[in-house]
C-alpha cells in the first residue's frame, strides 16, 4: 500500500487521520487497529472514534490534551502501526431477507439495469460476504459494500419520504438496511426481519465498522414467522 | 449531587411551544454507532444555568427554541433562565435573566417570543428527572433517543416533569451572572472559525471572501446544521468519501453556501469543510436567528482552547 496518512484539523478537540484515498476493504484492518491503539493512548481523554471508509475522526477531550498534544500521539502511533490480523476481523452477521418485489420495488429497476433476471440479482447480492465501512446517516445504519458490479444503480432521483425499517437497499455499489423508518433514496431490493437497532442490545447497534455481513434469502412464510412486517410499499409518485 | 430522588412530578406543561428539548451534555463514546452528539445547542449559555442553580456541569435542563412554552409549578422550585432573551414572564411579570429566581407554586412561568436571540435554557436546582438512553438523556428527535421517557420526544402540553431534590441551600453559591458573562446576542455575531480540513483546496477568492462577508442565517437553520447565505464559495473537489464530522465543521457543498454543523448533525458526511467554529463560536451560531447577519474570522488553535478552557474552569470550582 502506499503509505501516507494526513492529520487533518477538525476542531479543537478532534483529528482526522486519512489513511486512504479510496473504498476498499483491505481499509478496514489498518482502521481497526488505529482505533485500538488510540484507545490505549489516550485513555480516558478519548471522547469518540468515528471510523469511515478510508479515515478514523478522533475526539477528545480538550481539558486534559491539546490538539498539539494528540497530534504528537498520533503521530507516534502511525509511526508503528500495523494492520490487525484478518482473524481478528469483525463479526460475521446473517440477515434474513425477503426479496419481494412488493416489499423491494427496485429489484426490477436495478434487474433491468443490469440486464439481468430478478432472481439473477437476488443471487448476486445475497451470495456475497460485505464488510461494513461505515455507520451513519441514521443510528445503526451500515454502508456495506462493495456490491457486484453488475448490480451498480445509482440512488432514486427523488428519494421516499418514508423507507420502511428492514428495507434492504442498494446505491452506487454498496448496500444497506434501514434500522427504522426514516427518507431515504436507495434501491429498494427486500427487507430483512432482523432487528438492526435495538434498545434491548448493548450499543442498540447489531453491525459495527469492519463486520462481516451476508444477506440471506428467505421465503414470506419465514420472514413473517420471523417477525417480518410484509406490509406492501406505495408506488412511487 | 442527586442523593434523593422526588418522584412526584413538580411542574406541568400547559403548552409546549414550537421546541422545548431536554438536554445534558450530550451523548459520547456512542458515535461510531451512527448515533450523533445531541446536547445544548448553545453550551455556554446552558452551562451558566446549570452554574446559577447550582447544578454541577452535565445536569440536564430545557432547551427552549423560539418561545411559546408555559409551565405550572406544582411546588416551590429555585430556577435561571439564561441564553436567549424569549419574553419570560412569571403570572405575567417579566422575569429577570442570568440569575437564580424563585418559582412558586402554582405560578406561571411562560416564554412568548425571541427578544434577542433563539434558545433559551431553564435550569432547576437539583435538575430534571429523566432516564439516561445510551448514557445520556440529550433529546435527539430525528434519532429517536433521550428526553423525558426516552423517546426523543419534546415537549407536549400535558407532559409532567419530575425534579430532582436540591442538595443546594438557598441562597447559597452564585446567584447572579457577572455583566460581562451575559451575552448580547442583538450585536452582528464575529465566529472564531479554526481553519482545517479541506481549507487547502479552496479557491484564493473563496478564501477572500470566506473571511471578508457578512453571511446571511438562512431559514434552512435547525439544531443539524445553520446554512449561511452569500457569495458562492469554490472548492476545487466537489465532494469526498464521507468521514467522521465534528461539532462546529463548516461544509461547503457543491452549491458555494456553507453548512455549519451543529449538535444533531450525521456522524459522517461528504463535503469539502473550511474548519470548524469554536466550541463558543457555535454557541453563538446556534442563537442566530434566520436573516442575521455573521462574520467568519480566522483563529489560531492555541487562542481557541485558551478561551475554551477558561470557560470551562468557570464551572469546575463552583459546581462541586
Amino acid at each position: 500500500m502506499s503509505w501516507k496518512p494526513v492529520l487533518e484539523s477538525a476542531g479543537l478537540d478532534s483529528w482526522i487521520v486519512r489513511l486512504f484515498e479510496d473504498i476498499d476493504e483491505h481499509n478496514l484492518p489498518w482502521l481497526s487497529a488505529l482505533s485500538r491503539r488510540c484507545e490505549q493512548a489516550f485513555g480516558d481523554a478519548l471522547i469518540d472514534l468515528v471510523p469511515s471508509y478510508t479515515t478514523l475522526l478522533v475526539v477528545f477531550d480538550p481539558l486534559m490534551i491539546s490538539p498539539s498534544q494528540a497530534r504528537t500521539m498520533i503521530c507516534r502511533i502511525l509511526a508503528d502501526l500495523e494492520p490487525e490480523d484478518s482473524a481478528d476481523a469483525g463479526a460475521i452477521h446473517e440477515l434474513r431477507t425477503w426479496y419481494d418485489t412488493s416489499v423491494g420495488p427496485e429489484l426490477s429497476r436495478v434487474a433491468e439495469h443490469a440486464g439481468m433476471a430478478v432472481s439473477d440479482v437476488i443471487d448476486a447480492h445475497s451470495q456475497q460476504v460485505y464488510r461494513v465501512f461505515a455507520l451513519g446517516f441514521a443510528p445503526g445504519f451500515a454502508f456495506m459494500g462493495l456490491t457486484d458490479p453488475r448490480l451498480e444503480c445509482a440512488r432514486l432521483d427523488t428519494p421516499r419520504r418514508r423507507v420502511p425499517p428492514g428495507s434492504v437497499a442498494l446505491a452506487g455499489r454498496q448496500t444497506a438496511a434501514y434500522p427504522k423508518e426514516t427518507p431515504g433514496g436507495w434501491n429498494l431490493l427486500g427487507r430483512t426481519s432482523a432487528k438492526l437497532f435495538d434498545r434491548e442490545r448493548e450499543g442498540f447497534s447489531l453491525l459495527r465498522v469492519g463486520d462481516q455481513v451476508r444477506f440471506v434469502p428467505v421465503s414470506r412464510e419465514e420472514f413473517e414467522r420471523e417477525g417480518g412486517d410484509t406490509t406492501p410499499m406505495e408506488p412511487l409518485v | 449531587m442527586k442523593q434523593q430522588t422526588n418522584p412526584e412530578p413538580c411542574i406541568s406543561v400547559l403548552r409546549a411551544g414550537p421546541l422545548a428539548l431536554l438536554q445534558d451534555s450530550g451523548r459520547f463514546g456512542v458515535r461510531h454507532l451512527g448515533v450523533t452528539q445531541g446536547g445544548p445547542a448553545d453550551q455556554y449559555s446552558w452551562a451558566w444555568a446549570n452554574h446559577l442553580t447550582g447544578n454541577p456541569w452535565g445536569t440536564a435542563n430545557l432547551e427552549i427554541t423560539f418561545g411559546g412554552l408555559q409551565l405550572v409549578a406544582g411546588r416551590d422550585l429555585e430556577i435561571a433562565i439564561t441564553g436567549a432573551d424569549l419574553g419570560a414572564t412569571m403570572d405575567q411579570k417579566p422575569v429577570p435573566l442570568w440569575q437564580r429566581i424563585s418559582w412558586k407554586a402554582g405560578e406561571t412561568l411562560a416564554f412568548a417570543a425571541p427578544v434577542s436571540g433563539l434558545r433559551a435554557y431553564l435550569a432547576v436546582c437539583g435538575g430534571f428527572v429523566a432516564e439516561p438512553v445510551l448514557g445520556s438523556v440529550a433529546c435527539v428527535t430525528r434519532e429517536e433517543l433521550g428526553g423525558f421517557g426516552g423517546m426523543g420526544t419534546k415537549l407536549a402540553a400535558g407532559d409532567q416533569l419530575s425534579v430532582y431534590s436540591s442538595g443546594l441551600p438557598v441562597g447559597e453559591g452564585l446567584i447572579q451572572a457577572p455583566r460581562e458573562a451575559i451575552l448580547d446576542f442583538s450585536q452582528p455575531a464575529v465566529l472564531d472559525l479554526l481553519p482545517g480540513a479541506q481549507i487547502a483546496h479552496f479557491t484564493g477568492r473563496s478564501l477572500f471572501d470566506a473571511f471578508n462577508t457578512w453571511w446571511q442565517v438562512d431559514d434552512r437553520a435547525d439544531r443539524m446544521g445553520v446554512r449561511l447565505t452569500g457569495p458562492r464559495l469554490n472548492c476545487k473537489i466537489s465532494t469526498l468519501v464521507s468521514e467522521g464530522i465534528n461539532l462546529g465543521g463548516v461544509q461547503v457543498p457543491p452549491d458555494g453556501q456553507p453548512i455549519v454543523l451543529l449538535n444533531d448533525r450525521q456522524t459522517i458526511g461528504g463535503y469539502p469543510r473550511l474548519g470548524s467554529l469554536s466550541p463558543l463560536s457555535a454557541s453563538r451560531l446556534a442563537q442566530c436567528l434566520p436573516r442575521e447577519r455573521v462574520k467568519l474570522a480566522a483563529k489560531g488553535s492555541d487562542a481557541a482552547l485558551e478561551q475554551y478552557r477558561s470557560f470551562r474552569a468557570l464551572f469546575h470550582t463552583a459546581s462541586r
